[in-house]
């Protein structure tokens, strides 16, 4: 789950990290009364996403009047497909240099790795990349945790004066990264200001999804996904749907199975309608997973893919059809089925649909295809 | 991480219900299961065999060669910890949606050991007609054939479609190694694919892959030095990006994780890329014939 950046300094602030004490805001007049009390404010749009500067979505403000008028442009802007819909207030600060740091989880060397850069800003790819001994990248034990003196030693490299703030701050980014199960938290910029403290100035935050029910405190002020209503419907009972633009609708088990029906349909002149998953824990979830994928208007034809290991595909099956003839939808059904529980699954389908299942995936793939154009000429 | 017949398996979650049904067909398929794990049911019996407090309990009566985990997200790393401990060396985890950064505690505990972890979020191993852990439908006849072909997926279904693909075409299985889907993994593609370079029962090599991560680009580097075929299938040329947080994901990956990059890295590396899953077979039949 991904947190906006007022709800990712909130996280930052916990484990002890100074951020500017900002106030968050939906309308106009509330940005100008936080700004009357801020004073030289700086307007920042809360969307999930980078370039919210170079989109218009941060502004300057030193009167209440001209931060509402900056209110007005941000607030209901539309910054790479997200809609602002509030703000953040925060006071102006004194910058003296700009920082970069970060923690995640590195799959290379499995375990977290800490990034710190003492040149930040919007070009820290490009910085890391042609100049990579700018960049700091200190792989930490996660038995031993971060190892302090080994630490300082790298940063006095790097900016011997200010090494021990900018050790005490890594030290605490690490700490709310293990505190919050995250994936991420990178502070850019990491700021000094004129008077020498250091405060994070942004705030990306990343948490484990597979965490978020032991982190019930901060999954509240997380920002769920962008969904469609079908979408929304979905996560509520736990099924992973992510609706398409095609007309062949997929319901499959397994994530890779579900991945791979999709590229076939396309590797064969079809587009898929959805990635619809019931594999695992959710392969008794048929019924409702069937409904979900044909209330989709765009879905021609429908593509049944079962491949069972751990899920029993007379049990998807079984669900499946019963849907099927509660719907009784106007559109062609095709089916392949392997694995575990084939053999009644199979019969199942033959005798209460009349259908005659593929025996492989790809003849299956091609006869919803044609079908699925078929419907629509 | 290719399972034997002659080692002996203990099963974290013996008394649960899948770890009932999976444990009763390891064992019919041929597997050596010693007993299990349940720290409410210690000194009972369960399938006819013992339930003990913990792994390290169990070590001190039994040799324990793997151990499979039917436990639940939470519970993963403390399991897994009590296994290393017990001095398992080679620990299956088939839990799907375990914290990652538990993950990463419990292979950092393994690796000091010198233990090997497939998973987490695995379907298993299989070694045909010999021995399975986890859940693949190893005994039926239909997905697994006794053959020459390895093959090695991060999921448990398109795995299975594999298998069933290359039976379907005449062909079978040495050994199947589920590595599991998860973007922290203890044993990675890589690792698989040395193991079934390595394995004399081995004439050719399946993978299947996945978008995001990099890990196919790091068993091309391997698979460059092969002389055993190997075709590959990766899923998700279909499937939109993952939305990215942040500049660090960039930096630590780089262009690394597109279906593009990983097709060309293969491919560079002398491996055949197959559109769908069910090429696979007649690649590999090719392949094996020149």
């Amino acid at each position: 789950m991904n947190f906006t950046e007022h709800a990712g300094k909130a996280a930052l602030r916990a484990a002890g990290i100074p951020t500017p004490e900002g106030i968050v805001a939906r309308t106009p007049e509330d940005v100008a009364d936080a700004a009357r009390r801020i004073g030289k404010c700086v307007i920042k749009a809360q969307v999930l996403t980078g370039k919210r500067g170079k989109a218009g979505g941060i502004k300057l403000a030193t009167t209440p009047e001209e931060a509402a008028n900056h209110a007005r442009a941000i607030l209901g802007m539309t910054i790479g497909e997200h809609k602002v819909d509030h703000v953040l207030v925060d006071p102006q600060v004194n910058i003296a240099r700009e920082m970069y740091a970060a923690v995640l989880n590195d799959p290379e060397t499995q375990g977290p790795l800490l990034l710190f850069s003492p040149e930040g800003g919007m070009d820290i790819e490009e910085i890391a990349a042609e100049h990579p001994h700018a960049l700091l990248r200190l792989p930490i034990s996660i038995i031993k945790g971060l190892d302090e003196e080994a630490l300082a030693a790298a940063v006095r490299r790097y900016d011997p004066p200010a090494a021990g703030a900018i050790t005490d701050i890594l030290v605490k980014l690490y700490e709310a990264y293990r505190a919050s199960d995250a994936e991420l938290v990178e502070i850019n910029p990491l700021v000094q200001m004129r008077d020498g403290h250091f405060i994070a100035l942004d705030c990306k935050l990343t948490v484990d999804d597979s965490a978020l029910t032991r982190q019930e405190a901060l999954a509240h002020s997380g920002t769920p996904d962008k969904t469609t209503d079908l979408e929304a419907r979905a996560k509520a009972l736990h099924l992973k749907y992510i609706e398409l633009d095609g007309e062949v609708g997929v319901l499959a088990n397994g994530a890779g199975l579900t991945m791979t029906t999709m590229d076939a349909i396309r590797h064969f002149g079809g587009q898929p309608a959805n990635f619809m998953e019931i594999g695992g824990d959710s392969y008794t979830k048929a019924v409702p997973a069937l409904e979900i994928v044909l209330a989709n208007p765009n879905v021609k034809a429908l593509l049944v893919n079962f491949c069972g290991a751990f899920a029993r595909t007379d049990v998807m099956a079984e669900g499946v059809i019963n849907a099927w003839l509660h719907l009784k939808p106007k559109i062609p059904i095709v089916f392949t089925i392997h694995g575990t529980g084939e053999d009644e699954a199979i019969a199942m389908v033959r005798e209460r649909l009349g259908i005659e299942p593929h025996d492989l995936m790809d003849d299956a793939v091609k006869a919803a295809v044609a079908a699925a154009k078929g419907a629509r000429a | 991480m290719i399972i034997g017949g002659k080692e002996t398996v203990l099963v974290q979650g013996i008394t649960g219900k899948q770890g009932t049904f999976w444990s009763e067909r390891m064992r019919d398929y041929g597997s050596r299961i010693i007993g299990g794990v349940n720290p409410r049911r210690a000194g009972e019996r369960h399938l006819d065999l013992p339930v003990w407090a913990s792994a390290q309990d169990a070590a001190k009566d039994q040799k324990i060669d793997a151990a499979v985990m039917f436990v639940p997200p939470f519970g993963v790393k403390e399991a897994a910890l009590d296994i290393i401990a017990a001095g398992v060396r080679k620990i299956v985890c088939l839990t799907e949606h375990v914290p990652v950064q538990d993950t990463m505690y419990f292979l950092a505990a393994a690796r000091e050991r010198g233990a090997q972890v497939i998973g987490p979020n695995t379907a298993g191993l299989v070694t045909t007609g010999v021995s399975f852990v986890g859940f693949m439908p190893a005994f039926n006849q239909r997905v697994f054939q006794k053959g020459d072909i390895g093959v090695i997926s991060r999921s448990g279904s398109l795995g299975t479609l594999l298998c069933l693909n290359l039976v379907q075409a005449g062909l079978g299985i040495s050994s199947f190694v589920g590595i599991g889907g998860d973007p922290i993994i203890g044993t990675t593609t890589r690792d698989a694919l040395m193991a079934l370079d390595k394995d004399p029962a081995t004439k050719a090599i399946a993978l299947v892959g996945e978008i995001g991560g990099a890990m196919e680009e790091a068993a091309a580097e391997y698979a460059a030095s092969m002389k055993k075929p190997v075709a590959a299938f990766i899923a998700g040329a279909a499937s939109p990006p993952g939305k990215k947080m942040g500049h660090a994901g960039a930096i630590v990956m780089g262009d690394r994780g597109s279906y593009a990059g990983k097709k060309a890295a293969l491919e560079e590396a002398g491996v055949t890329v197959c559109a769908t899953p069910n090429e696979v077979p007649g690649v590999l039949k090719a392949r094996l014939k020149r």
